[in-house]
């Protein structure tokens, strides 16, 4: 069968069961938007490329599928990188196509021409420059096998206009081989094996839970291993909802902003059993002082992570689902009752401080607490970057996985709105709320537009502090007070900009309100914009300094 | 300490740029690099040498292994192997000291393979060593320019170095 290269793309989207697609066209990729015109795939048009790739992003992560993004050559290409930088260090599949320059132009300087393979090479698992027709219906295969199996991750194609155009034998391959890409899936047995002894030996075990944990699905086997030992669990910001947050065994966050119980226990374990995490240094603190007397047994897909921050007595590398559910054919537990008790007297929820409160004041962590209340167990939160980011990790019950997306790894502001589209769309029954700040929402506010045209009914909620909270919170505890270049004094009438887009706009200046607001937000069709205005000066606690050891935090008195 | 890895890539464009890059990112530090074809078609053999502790070692290695276009790495370091470089030094010589510097080379089992008024062009061979050793006797002469090749290295024996 002949057919175009743009028409390839097309029938490889088709293949590998794709029906939504994130988008802005223009010059060099308009020969895939032709086709896409009479296409059965779902195209939403964004209105910035980083928005298509962070909606994708958002899709990806709910869905469990990969996501795919299309943009233009030069500016186009561009706008992706913090998009697929975001989705590279959190471990995210997308397949994102570019549009290129035709290939007698590359390299000249051509107009719209940037050599997007060469600027992605250190954000993207792997990428693709397809000079030749011939290449493109095995680039696209292994594009989406490479993208969605072992750490996932996005894969770009820079795809020349002329060979969009050109016209080529088209057959999908079925079978994949890439000789240098074999990702070990299964985890040796004789590690398997020595995980089981220390485990049993172990008298005060921690369950360590990351981003693997969603990302492989490992939430049963996770949910079993804890109980048939008895292990208190922790979860990262990328591992929240990969374990009930109502289980008893659950200890909360660890880290820089984690809860005296997760912080305490990893502390004092003997055993870390540490599954699908990579040591971020916001989780360990001060390296050296993290987890001192315990061993460690780490589990994942990707070998790099082994050993790059901290050593590791017994190494898995594997899929964490499949290892999870050969140690567990095997489990013996240990004894762990009194370690319970000890763990017990650590607090594992984060306390919201009232005295000397303002009364005619909103608490911003009143509000996140009333959307989890409010939405239930059953909703979807994204979220942006900065203190509202962490006030939703200490305070938003997760219950279920893939319910709770955040920008870990880089810290992407202006992340969740997009991103609360692209899960929107993913699962339009659901309900799907945006946590943000005035900072972040205002990175990536043109959305409103794309959120009012495909009537995607996420609800946001801008946790206004008129300024950029987490950096001034750092410059009060950190550089004396001196307010540089964070305070938005003159912020914008959110409510107002939302009912110019066509969306509903509510403002919220009264903590009585909070409530009665998030209803009226889910009892709205289609998008809401909920601008509370909150407190400026409340500081995330608890927090440990960086670089310090995260058994020690800081007074709330030192602010 | 030095430590030489023989890293089987896919011949394809930019994969030295996927290498490299890697390389600076990370904040390896990169010794020489050195590629060439092989045996086999489509698969060109890259020798890296790099100054690192076994730990970042390990790294180099894992975070080289998750690029898609490399094949194999090996690290030969402690293989009995044959590790070679060749270098050509534009050194400074009149008719008067040649000849004296022609004994120089003929020591190092090197070649002249220029001759001008007041210079001359010596090729070399052999590993670091021996290169630092004569390099540092034709500085004192003065040398007007240094171009190296890098390390290539091959395990002594029958073991081979192959993609599968």
């Amino acid at each position: 069968m002949k057919l175009t290269g743009a028409e390839m793309v097309l029938k490889a989207f088709e293949k590998e069961g794709v029906s939504t697609v994130f988008g802005y066209p223009g010059g060099a990729i308009l020969n895939l938007y032709d086709h896409l015109y009479d296409s059965s795939i779902k195209h939403v048009l964004t209105r910035h490329e980083q928005a298509a790739v962070h909606a994708a992003d958002g899709y990806a992560r709910v869905s469990g599928k990969p996501g795919v993004a299309i943009a233009t050559s030069g500016p186009g290409a561009t706008n992706l990188v913090t998009g697929l930088a975001n989705a590279y260090m959190d471990s995210v599949p997308l397949v994102v196509i570019t549009g290129q320059v035709p290939t007698f132009l590359i390299g000249t300087d051509a107009f719209q021409e940037a050599d997007i393979t060469g600027i992605t090479l250190p954000v993207t698992k792997h990428n693709y420059l397809v000079k030749d027709i011939k290449e493109l219906p095995r680039v696209l295969k292994e594009a989406f096998h490479i993208a969605t199996t072992g750490r996932p991750g996005p894969v770009l194609i820079d795809f020349p206009k002329d060979v969009q155009a050109g016209k080529g034998e088209f057959s999908y391959p079925e079978e994949i081989d890439i000789p240098g890409y074999k990702p070990n899936v299964e985890g040796h047995p004789g590690q398997i094996s020595r995980a089981v002894k220390t485990i049993k030996k172990a008298r005060k075990p921690v369950i360590m839970g990351g981003g693997g944990v969603v990302r492989s699905g490992a939430y049963e086997e996770l949910k079993e291993m804890a109980q048939k030992g008895n292990i208190p669990v922790a979860l990262t910001l990328m591992g929240l909802g990969g374990f009930p947050a109502s289980h008893p065994l659950y200890l909360g966050m660890p880290g820089m902003h984690g809860t005296e119980a997760a912080n305490y226990a990893l502390t004092e374990a003997d055993l870390i059993i540490a599954v699908g995490v990579r040591f971020d240094d916001r989780v360990t603190g001060k390296l050296d002082t993290f987890a001192p007397r315990a061993k460690i047994i780490h589990i994942d897909i990707d070998p790099v992570e082994i050993g790059k921050n901290i050593s590791v007595d017994v190494p898995i590398v594997g899929d964490l689902k499949k290892v999870m559910q050969n140690l567990l054919h095997r489990f013996q537990p240990g004894e762990t009752g009194e370690w319970l008790k000890t763990v017990e007297q650590w607090e594992k929820t984060v306390a919201i401080d009232k005295k000397e409160r303002d009364r005619d004041l909103i608490i911003p962590q009143e509000v996140i607490k009333a959307i989890s209340d409010v939405g239930g167990g059953d909703a979807v939160v994204t979220t942006d970057v900065g203190q509202h980011q962490m006030w939703s990790a200490q305070h938003v019950r997760c219950e279920n996985p893939r319910s709770f997306v955040s920008s870990g790894g880089l810290g992407t502001m202006g992340f969740g709105f997009p991103a609360a589209l692209g899960a929107q769309m993913s699962n339009p029954g659901k309900t799907v709320f945006c946590i943000t700040g005035d900072g972040g929402f205002q990175m990536n506010l043109q959305e409103l537009a794309t959120a009012v045209y495909y009537r995607l009914p996420v609800k946001v909620a801008i946790i206004n502090n008129s300024c950029l909270g987490m950096v001034r919170q750092w410059q009060e505890l950190f550089y004396n007070r001196r307010y540089s270049q964070t305070l938005f004094e003159q912020g914008p009438e959110f409510a107002h900009i939302a009912e110019a887009f066509g969306a509903r706009g509510i403002k919220v200046e009264k903590p009585e309100r909070v409530r009665d607001a998030i209803q009226e937000a889910l009892d709205t069709e289609g998008p809401v914009i909920m601008d509370f205005r909150v407190k400026t000066g409340e500081n995330v606690f608890p927090m440990v300094a960086p670089n310090e050891p995260i058994s020690k935090f800081m007074d709330r008195g030192d602010a | 300490m030095k430590k030489i890895l023989a890293v089987l890539v896919e011949d394809k464009p930019g994969v030295l740029a996927r290498v490299a890059g890697l390389f600076s990112r990370r904040g390896f530090n990169i010794d020489s690099i050195a590629v060439g074809e092989t045996t086999e078609p489509g698969i060109s053999r890259m020798t890296i040498t790099v100054e690192e502790d076994s730990s970042t070692l390990e790294q180099v290695v894992k975070q080289l292994n998750k690029l898609v276009n490399v094949l194999k790495i090996s690290n030969i370091t402690e293989d009995p192997s044959v590790s070679r470089e060749l270098m050509l030094v534009k050194v400074k010589a009149d008719p008067q000291n040649r000849g004296e510097i022609q004994q120089i080379v003929e020591t190092f089992r090197g070649k002249t393979v220029d001759v001008s008024m007041d210079s001359m062009i010596v090729e070399v061979t052999g590993d670091d060593e021996k290169l630092e050793a004569i390099k540092l006797l034709l500085q004192y002469y003065g040398i007007k320019e240094i171009v190296r090749t890098g390390n290539i290295a091959m395990v002594r024996g029958s073991k081979e170095t192959q993609s599968q």
